[in-house]
């Protein structure tokens, strides 16, 4: 299933927060989008989701959504937002109970998506007991549970230290070798966009319009931290957004 | 400090020799972290009882004003004896089990939907404003008219009492829930109900279960109250004629009576709170 955008503007008030945003999310891929601070990607994913309205345009949904699919479209939040009286598995089945599954189909699904997140020995934690790098890992088996056409990532590392982030990174590029999923993933940090996306989206500051659009054509697995050719984009895509970024910073600082 | 004055640029303290006589580094750290000590609390008790005991014994302490605690325990065993302990403790754990279920029960549903309706906020949270500040007590009279002088005005009291602390309890515990857990729950389309049954009230429950303890020692506070206008049998009850009669010791009894009551029903709501939130420590 693709997501396609269309023609969206958004405003909190008088406030304009996104201008005509014209974006396919195709299958298989992952889209990242970057942009300064306060440009508006976090409420482009609200968008995207349902979460929120859009003021103009429209956000379709191309064709099916995958067979078993209990929730298309699926977020992953910067700060987990698991429940802290509910075990791992008791996370992730939270959110398998309003579909009426069977039992035995529900316990399939909680050990595929941990054993694919490799957290099947930590079953019976609650939250309290892991590390960031662990609950956001819980909060992508949840989310894998619901088996998404499209996953809605919002910053997912970046509530994470550098060290964490990176094991994440590899974790995600694995998951994503293993079975392609599609995905919008918004992030701030260019190195994560340039590890993980297949196409990254670069905004303007507010009100946010796309800058451009950059394909990146090399494999996932190609992509390791000692690659030139990503350390070049990285590169290319930071002088892209380094006058933006400044004067978002400066704005922030008068207002 | 010294007189011998630097050259400039120069940093005097590094002018120490080096492996020389160092001054260490004085600890300034540590403190203000009480630990459980459980013992302390049980030794004051038994120190105070006893020295208590000695002056009374001993004549420093006149057994008009102030029994010996021996005194006191002795017109608890005399009480427990003739039976009327019984009577009178049952007739108040009545009240007090029907009133605060009740006020609780009702304060947890007028306090979620307070907590959940911007209508019934609107409707609820005046009104709570205006009655929470009167005394209960004070209506007592009021009650007494409305639900007759027997059982109904007593409870209706610590009803009364007990739903307005729960109900406040209850909607600022439910606004204080981590709306990202609620935006959660919306994004993998779990209905309203189950937002709120599964997420909602779960994440609200260490507030609403300090607001069921304040509503217990506020329910204790009217049950003898209401027991002391008007009751034939409830440790209120023994307690004021206790003091109509100048019986010092009996009036020691029920008061120390009704200090056990309140411990009871607060090693139960601790038993709660280790139950369900459990997931805490």
């Amino acid at each position: 299933m693709d997501l396609r955008v269309e023609n969206l503007s958004h405003s909190y008030n008088n406030l304009e927060v996104l201008r005509d945003l014209n974006l396919t999310i195709p299958h298989g891929e992952i889209v990242c989008v970057i942009g300064p601070s306060g440009c508006g990607k976090s409420t482009l994913l609200r968008l995207l989701g349902g979460l929120e309205k859009p003021s103009e345009g429209r956000i379709l949904q191309l064709g099916e959504a995958p067979s078993g699919s209990l929730n298309p479209l699926t977020y992953v939040f910067q700060d987990f937002a698991l429940l802290p009286w509910r075990t791992v598995e008791g996370n992730i089945s939270l959110v398998l109970e309003p579909h009426g599954l069977s039992a035995e189909e529900k316990e399939r699904r909680i050990a595929d998506v941990l054993e694919r997140t490799r957290l099947s020995d930590f079953r019976k934690a609650v939250p309290k007991q892991l590390s960031g790098g662990m609950k956001q890992r819980v909060a992508i088996a949840r989310a894998l549970a619901v088996n998404p056409a499209v996953l809605l990532m919002d910053e997912p590392l970046s509530a994470l230290d550098s060290q964490t982030r990176e094991l994440l990174m590899d974790d995600l590029s694995g998951l994503w070798q293993r079975e392609p999923f599609t995905s919008c993933y918004i992030t701030h940090n260019l190195n994560e966009a340039v590890r993980l996306g297949h196409k990254v989206v670069v905004l303007s500051r507010r009100p946010g319009i796309i800058r451009e659009i950059v394909e990146i054509d090399i494999p996932l697995a190609e992509r390791d931290v000692s690659n030139p050719k990503l350390a070049a984009l990285q590169q290319q895509l930071w002088e892209m957004m380094r006058d933006e970024a400044q004067t978002a910073d400066m704005e922030l600082a008068a207002g | 400090m010294s007189d011998t004055t630097p050259m400039a640029g120069q940093i005097p303290a590094a002018s120490a020799p080096a492996g020389g006589a160092g001054k260490p580094v004085t600890f300034r750290g540590g403190g203000f972290s009480p630990k459980p000590r459980k013992l302390v609390g049980l030794l004051v008790f038994v120190v105070l009882i006893a020295l208590w005991e000695l002056g009374s014994r001993a004549g420093v302490i006149s057994s008009l004003v102030l029994p010996a605690p021996s005194e006191a325990f002795g017109a608890f065993m005399d009480l427990a004896n003739s039976g009327n302990l019984w009577r009178h403790l049952s007739a108040s754990l009545q009240r007090l089990v029907i009133g605060f279920a009740c006020g609780v029960s009702l304060g947890l549903i007028f306090g979620t939907a307070a907590g959940l309706s911007s209508v019934a906020r609107a409707a609820i949270t005046p009104l709570v404003s205006a009655i929470f500040p009167i005394p209960k007590i004070a209506l007592l009279p009021l009650f007494i008219i409305w639900f007759g002088i027997g059982e109904g005005s007593k409870v209706a009291t610590i009803l009364f009492g007990c739903f307005f602390p729960m109900v406040i309890a209850t909607y600022s515990a439910i606004d204080n829930v981590d709306r990202t857990l609620i935006r959660m729950g919306q994004s993998f389309s779990l209905s309203r109900a189950q937002i709120i049954w599964k997420i909602v009230l779960p994440a609200a429950l260490p507030g609403i279960l300090s607001g069921t303890r304040i509503a217990a020692s506020i329910s204790i506070i009217l049950l003898v109250a209401a027991e002391m206008i008007g009751a034939e049998y409830g440790i209120g009850a023994y307690v004021l004629l206790a003091g109509n009669l100048m019986a010092t010791d009996q009036l020691i009894a029920g008061v120390a009576i009704l200090s056990l009551l309140g411990l009871a029903v607060n090693w139960l709501i601790s038993r709660l709170e280790n139950h369900f939130l459990g997931w805490r420590n």
